[in-house]
This record gives structure tokens, C-alpha cells and sequence, in this order.
């Protein structure tokens, strides 16, 4: 596959991870926080903490839309959906989201129309297939994803197409960096930034974490060699005491971002005053919802919802885990209550979250069964 | 969802030019390029997909730059260090390493 | 005998589609309802089919039940996948298929014309196989209440001399070998639905396997400990199944496992695993490893086998895993199917 296999070439990884060990101060232990889901995701898949000297740690940061959402959420979308001629539309990562009375797999098993879309395309699709059903499209991400949601409204308004409403729960990644740099239990180094949120946001919204927090970061694409390149553009400006903002995955990331994407974001958009985060509470102006102009393919607009707080589960320890401050192994409920078929937490199901990516990739690998043994 | 893919634009919609036909590795996908109208790509362009919509186009250059300077890692470093290693102290030295730098 | 002390470990309230995707899900129903209560003393490992003592004569068993969605699509069709899904489990627990039986369940208002054309497809498949359909049953049903048609078909047949399949037997450095490229069937089925807008070359594999085990047992009898084809949770399940089964721990590599490009691109579009993707017409074998090479080279040398490869070997550790390495020093375990992400695949 072309842009993704030169960057998972072995001699080149191989290099940069000699790098990184040139790089890093034996004085020093770093620790560097990879904000998204996806970064967590790679590094586990292609091994590449294997490839960094013990004194280069990666945390793992809350850039995982699914896991922050608190259940409550789940349960408010799954409730507005209960009623005759509806289809309950999200992305595969949603289904075995637990509600408190459910994942939306389990309510299809108990009846309700739900299907799982791969694009807010498609579930307009649906919509337009099914006039006399109403769609609701369960929308999560960052703003990797709200521009395609914003855009996808828009089709809707101009369309005429009234059967599809949006359940919006997009949240913006920038007031999370700072709850993550704002909490007392968190020291970091550096940031290993968000790549995909990036090719809308551009380079400049993390300049304030440079010059205010005087923390380097550097935007980082998803493959083994953009990963490393980044750890290795990170230990060179912590090497000379620097800290700006570096942007690794040119080949995709305009520093000033995608206008056109920005533009149908503000359009149907607006933040929300204040929205609460799994593990992180409750943030001002980090969520958006659809402005009134829009308010007919607002589902919170046109249908009542429950908004009832549901807190996790006592022995739970999601919010720790987004937050980096435990590792997934270190909530007491991990691999044994909670495991990918038997979720307590959305950590545990999504694809970027990072329960499910330890347990996947690392947990049970001999070196790490012995690594605990030996400790 | 951070899942994004490269994929090539193979054929734009006739009938609406926001949609086009995208190739990754042999399977073909109606894309969006609505995000993409500021600067729209044409068949040969390679983009960058997410949910459905293409996020940005891809640089081949930008490419081909980064695994020169990945090719080339740690030999600015080395050669610097093994000039050190003849007692050479000095501070023009470090300026090469400026060159490989983003 | 079941008695009423007898334990059910099957605690779940209700039946979900991942009951019947074949995964992880699945295991537990079969294991904890339906084998304690219908297996009684049996406590072997559950295999493809079963093997009876009739008479001093051994012979194998098995049933399988066909509920595709949509019927036809490129490659084949719910009857052939009803007569080669049979004929594989016979020939994958070492057995030739030497008669099937069928019972169809047809919805009230299904066009006569498309289940002749099912019916065509399972003559014919039969006759390629060569298996004799011996009989069957039909049921008709309201309309709505089976999809226009389900399909059952169950398979008797002889074993073949020189082959022993056992989990039991399958020892440290034995080979894994796979007959050639997966994730065919499941993909096809997920394009041919139409519900996304992707478009491949891209066929059903289903075929009988029943000609590669023939090349292979009769070279590499001794050596075969193991087959399985992997229909259902792919792959991963099948080998998980065994990992679990046997005690020991399967280590693949990624690049040796092949899989075609647009399966490969459809799986990264929709982000899909092919190792849990369905197969209609391949298997694995698991060989020692001094009979792996000339076991490969005939399955190569067998039509339909030229891209048989050698996937991986079985090891110590991690025991009753399934480990995928990749050339960059990675690796990853990965588990049965959890869940259920292509429902009605077969």
C-alpha cells in the first residue's frame, strides 16, 4: 500500500530507534503523552515500545472520543432511539459501547432497527432509503470527524430530507490537552500530537502548549517510522531546552488546516458551554452541538432526552486510565471483570481505546507475562 | 475515529462533482471531497479518507522528502560524534544537524 | 445422559446474532448448553464432525446450516456453500463425503425460479464433489419468517486411511499450513449486500476442499495431526480453537499469511481483521515438521493448492494463544472472534 508500507520499513525503524537511544539522556527519565487513540493503538500494534530505552515513556492520553463519553450519553441516545419506525445509526466502535440497560447491540437483539454505518454518509443514505423511518445518526469524534458530520447536515438541509437527525456528541481535543496539563498528578515532557485532527485544526491551536507550557510538540502521522521520527523531533528540541510546535506528517498536515473543513464546522456548529468527560469532568467550551439554524436534524432538538448522569461503575477506573494517570493493567478490574467481550468500560471495546489495546496487543505476549513474573 | 487511509482518485461523479470514485489497493469507494473544495483533486491526486470524506490531499514530495531525511537519520549525529572523537571541539559542528531538522 | 443435575454453564439471558457468529460468543453456547445436556459423557474436544463406531466400521458426521444474505453472489450461492460447507467439514476431520441429505426452509412467497436455481447449484455442486444427495425434507414457513430460504445439509462419510486427526497430537514445531488466500467469501458477501459503496474483483472461494486433503494426507498422512476449515471467525478462531484445545501456542507471520489486495484494502477501509474474516474454501493443517515441506509442495502441486503456504509453527508459548509477528519486531495476539461484525456470512 502506497504511503503506508515505506513507513513501516524495518531497517529505517530500526534506525530510529538507534536514534532515539542516541538521543535520549541517560540522566533523564521523559515522559512523553501520545494524545490520540490511534497513536496508543500503533504503538502497541507495531511494538515499538519495545523499541524505546526504559527512560522513554509513553503515556497514553484521553484522545479517544468513544471512551470519554460518559454513559449517560449512550443511554440518552439509546432511549431517544426506542420508539416505532426509528434506525439507530453509529460506527461499528459504538455497538458494544455498555449502556446501563445495554449496548446498542444488545437493544437490536431486543429489537430495535440498529445498524452500524461507515460514514455519516451513509446513514443520510439510510434516510433517504427509509422515508418513512427517521435515522438518528449517533455522531462521535474529534474534529477529525465533526467537519464530515457538518457536511453531511448540510446535504440533509439542502436535500429536504427530514427523516435524519444527528445525535452530537463531538468534542474538541484542545480544552482535554489542557484538563491533562491542568491536573496536578500529570508531569509531562512533550506531546506526540494528534495527526488526523490535525489536517482540520492545523498546527497552531497547540502553540499555546509550547510557549505557555513550554512543552515541545510535534503532529505525528500513524505509521511505525512517523511515530519514532516524531519521538525523535521531540528528544532533540528537549535536548537543547526547546519547545515549539513541529509538524512531522507534512506529507498530509497543512499547518493552517482545512479551511473548507473549519468552515462547514462552523456553519452547523456551535460549542456547547461546558459537557462532561469520562474521567475528566466537566470541561467549558470543549463539545459542539448544532446551531438552531440546523435545530431539524438536531436530535436532541427534536426528540426529549433523559440527560440523566450515570456515573461509571465503583471499581471502574476508566477515568484514571484516560487521563494517563494508571496504566490499563493497573485498574483492578482489567482482564478479569472487563475484557473486550464483557466491556465494563468503553476503553475496553473502541478501537482507539487504550484498554483494548494493551489487552489485544500486549497483555498475554509471553515477554510480558514474563517481565510480571520477574517483578 | 483517527482511522484514515491513503486511497487514489480514480474517476470524479459526472453528476455531482463532490463525489468521486477513490482506489485503495484494488477496492473502489465513493468518497466525498466536499472538505476538499477549496482546492479540488483531480483522478491522480492521492487523498487522505476518513468516514467516508476526503480529509486532505496527499504530497508526494512531502513523501519522498520525509524518507530521505528517515534514510538518512542518525548519519549527520554520527559523523559529528566521530569528528568530536578526534579532539575537534567545535561549535560549527553543531550547525549541519540544523539541516536535517523538520 | 443429561439428568437434572446436570450443570449448564450457559448463562446468558437471551440469544444474540454473536451466538451464531461463530467466535467466542458461540463457543460458550455450545459448550455450556449444548454439550453438557446433549453430549453427556462425551468430554472430547468438539471437532467439525463427529466419528461413530457403527459395527466395527468408522464413520464421520456431520451438519451445517446455510442462511447467507443475499443468496447469489459472485462466486456461488447458498446451495453451493450448503454442499461444499458439508463436504469441507467431512474432509477436514479426514473424512470422504459420501452422502448428503437436505432440508429446506422456504418463506411463503419465494419465486419458484430462484429456488430452482439453488436447487441447480446443489446438483451440481454435488456432482463436483462427488457426493450423492440421498434425500431431504422441506418446510414452508410464513412469509417473513425465513428470508426467502435456509438451508441444512448433513453429510455421512468414510474416513481416509493414513490420517488421524487429534488437538491431542499436535506437538511443539509442528508447521501450521494454510491452503491459500483468505477473507475471499466474507468480503464478497459484505460487498454483495450493497449497503456500502465499495466495489472490488472479488469472488466467493467456495469450493470442495476435499481434493486438497486427498494430496496432502496421501503424501504427508503420518505427519497431518489437525485441519480445520475456517468458516466463521476465520482464521483466528479456528487456530484459537486449537491453541485452546491442544495447550500450546501458535505463532504466525504476518507476511507469510496471504491475503488478496482488495481483501487487504477492504479491511483497512472498514477496519477488519482478515484472520477473522470467513473462508468457504480453504483449510489449515497442522504437520510435523519433518513431513511440512513435501506436505506443502503437495498441496501446491494439487489444482487449487498453487498458493498453499506455510503461516506459521506451533510453540511452548504463549500457550493457548495465538501470536502474530511481523517483520518489524511486533507482535500481537490475537483472540477469537468477539462479537459479531459480518452476521448471516454463511
Amino acid at each position: 500500500m502506497k504511503f503506508v508500507d515505506e513507513f513501516r520499513a524495518p531497517e529505517l525503524i530500526a534506525k530510529a530507534g538507534q536514534e532515539i537511544r542516541r538521543l535520549a539522556d541517560p540522566n533523564r527519565h521523559y515522559r512523553i503523552m501520545e494524545v490520540c487513540g490511534g497513536h496508543t493503538h500503533a504503538i502497541y500494534r507495531f511494538g515499538l515500545k519495545d523499541l524505546l530505552p526504559a527512560n522513554v515513556e509513553l503515556i497514553h492520553g484521553p484522545g479517544c472520543p468513544v471512551c470519554v463519553l460518559p454513559m449517560g450519553r449512550i443511554d440518552d441516545g439509546l432511549s431517544m432511539a426506542a420508539q416505532p419506525d426509528f434506525i439507530f445509526a453509529a460506527f461499528g466502535d459504538m455497538m458494544r459501547v455498555p449502556g446501563t440497560h445495554g449496548s446498542p447491540l444488545e437493544y437490536k437483539a431486543r429489537g430495535m432497527d440498529v445498524r452500524i454505518v461507515y460514514s455519516p454518509a451513509d446513514a443520510l443514505k439510510l434516510a433517504r432509503n427509509n422515508p418513512e423511518k427517521h435515522v438518528m445518526f449517533f455522531a462521535i469524534g474529534f474534529e477529525t470527524t465533526a467537519p464530515s458530520t457538518a457536511l453531511t447536515v448540510i446535504r440533509a438541509k439542502a436535500e429536504g430530507l427530514h427523516n435524519f437527525s444527528v445525535f452530537c456528541n463531538h468534542v474538541t481535543i484542545i480544552p482535554a490537552i489542557r484538563a491533562i496539563l491542568d491536573s496536578p498528578d500529570m508531569r509531562l515532557d512533550g506531546f506526540v500530537g494528534p495527526g488526523h485532527v490535525s489536517t482540520v485544526i492545523g498546527c497552531r491551536p497547540y502553540e499555546w502548549i509550547a510557549k505557555d507550557e513550554g512543552k515541545p510538540v510535534v503532529v505525528s502521522g500513524f505509521e511505525p517510522l512517523d511515530i519514532l521520527q516524531s519521538i525523535v523531533m521531540l528528544l532533540r528540541q528537549l535536548r537543547k531546552g526547546e519547545a515549539k510546535v513541529e509538524n512531522q506528517y507534512k506529507r498530509v498536515v497543512p499547518w493552517e488546516g482545512n479551511r473548507a473543513a473549519l468552515r462547514a464546522m462552523a456553519e452547523v456548529f456551535e460549542l456547547r458551554p461546558y459537557f462532561e468527560w469520562r474521567g475528566l469532568g466537566f470541561i467549558s467550551q470543549s463539545a459542539l452541538k448544532i446551531r438552531a439554524s440546523f435545530r431539524e436534524w438536531d436530535s436532541e432538538q427534536r426528540f426529549s432526552v433523559p440527560g440523566v448522569r450515570v456515573t461509571d461503575p465503583k471499581a471502574a477506573q476508566c477515568g484514571e486510565v484516560l487521563k494517563g494517570v494508571l496504566k490499563p493493567a493497573q485498574c483492578k478490574l482489567f482482564g478479569r471483570e472487563c475484557t473486550p467481550e464483557q466491556p465494563v468500560g468503553a476503553l475496553m471495546v473502541s478501537s482507539e481505546g487504550s484498554c483494548a489495546a494493551y489487552y489485544n496487543y500486549e497483555h498475554r505476549k509471553p515477554v510480558t507475562i514474563a517481565r510480571a513474573a520477574a517483578s | 475515529m483517527c482511522l484514515a487511509i491513503p486511497g487514489k482518485i480514480v474517476e470524479i461523479d459526472l453528476q455531482n462533482a463532490h463525489l468521486a470514485v477513490v482506489d485503495v489497493v484494488g477496492v473502489r469507494r465513493k468518497v466525498d471531497l466536499g472538505l476538499l473544495q477549496d482546492e479540488p483533486p483531480v483522478p491522480g491526486d492521492w487523498v487522505l479518507i476518513h468516514v467516508g470524506f476526503a480529509m486532505s490531499k496527499i504530497s508526494e514530495a512531502d513523501a519522498r522528502d520525509q524518507m530521505q531525511t528517515l534514510t538518512m537519520l542518525g548519519e549527520a549525529e554520527a559523523a559529528i560524534e566521530e569528528v568530536r572523537g578526534y579532539g575537534l571541539e567545535n561549535e560549527e559542528l553543531d550547525k549541519p544537524a540544523q539541516r536535517w531538522k523538520q | 445422559m443429561a439428568t437434572p443435575a446436570t450443570k449448564i454453564r450457559f448463562r446468558e439471558p437471551q440469544i444474540e446474532m454473536a451466538h451464531g457468529a461463530g467466535g467466542k460468543a458461540s463457543r460458550r453456547l455450545v459448550e455450556g448448553l449444548f454439550a453438557p445436556l446433549l453430549y453427556g459423557s462425551c468430554q472430547g474436544p468438539l471437532g467439525d464432525a463427529a466419528h461413530i463406531q457403527i459395527n466395527g466400521t468408522r464413520i464421520a458426521m456431520t451438519t451445517d446450516s446455510f442462511v447467507v444474505k443475499p443468496l447469489r453472489f459472485p462466486g456461488g450461492s447458498i446451495g453451493e456453500l450448503a454442499i461444499n460447507g458439508t463436504v469441507n467439514d467431512l474432509a477436514v476431520s479426514g473424512a470422504r463425503a459420501e452422502a448428503i441429505v437436505v432440508t429446506y426452509i422456504l418463506e411463503a412467497g419465494l419465486p419458484t425460479d430462484i429456488l430452482e436455481a439453488e436447487v441447480r447449484a446443489m446438483g451440481q455442486a454435488a456432482e463436483k464433489a462427488g457426493v450423492v444427495i440421498a434425500g431431504g425434507d422441506t418446510k414452508v414457513v410464513d412469509h417473513g419468517q425465513a428470508d426467502q430460504m435456509y438451508i441444512t445439509t448433513t453429510g455421512i462419510g468414510r474416513l481416509l486411511s493414513g490420517v488421524e486427526i487429534s488437538p491431542q497430537s499436535v506437538r511443539p514445531s509442528d508447521k501450521v499450513l494454510l491452503s491459500g488466500p483468505i477473507g475471499d467469501h466474507g468480503i464478497t458477501i459484505l460487498l454483495a449486500r450493497g449497503d456500502l459503496d465499495l466495489e472490488a474483483e472479488l469472488c466467493s472461494d467456495t469450493r470442495s476442499v476435499l481434493p486438497l486433503v486427498q494430496g496432502l494426507v496421501g503424501v504427508a498422512g503420518p505427519g497431518v495431526r489437525w485441519m480445520r476449515d475456517p468458516t466463521r471467525g476465520g482464521v483466528a478462531t479456528s487456530l484459537n480453537e486449537l491453541a485452546r484445545d491442544c495447550g500450546y501456542g501458535v505463532v504466525l507471520f504476518e507476511e507469510k499469511i496471504p491475503v488478496r489486495d482488495s481483501v487487504r484494502g477492504a479491511c483497512e477501509l472498514l477496519g477488519l481483521d482478515p484472520l477473522h474474516i470467513a473462508n468457504e474454501g480453504q483449510f489449515l493443517a497442522i504437520v510435523s515438521s519433518e513431513h511440512a515441506e513435501s506436505a506443502l509442495q503437495a498441496l501446491r502441486a494439487t489444482p487449487g493448492g498453487e498458493e498453499a503456504t506455510i503461516i506459521g509453527d506451533v510453540r511452548e508459548q504463549p500457550a493457548s494463544a495465538v501470536l502474530v509477528t511481523t517483520r518489524y519486531g511486533g507482535s500481537r495476539l490475537v483472540d477469537m472472534l468477539v462479537g459479531d461484525p459480518l452476521p448471516r456470512i454463511c
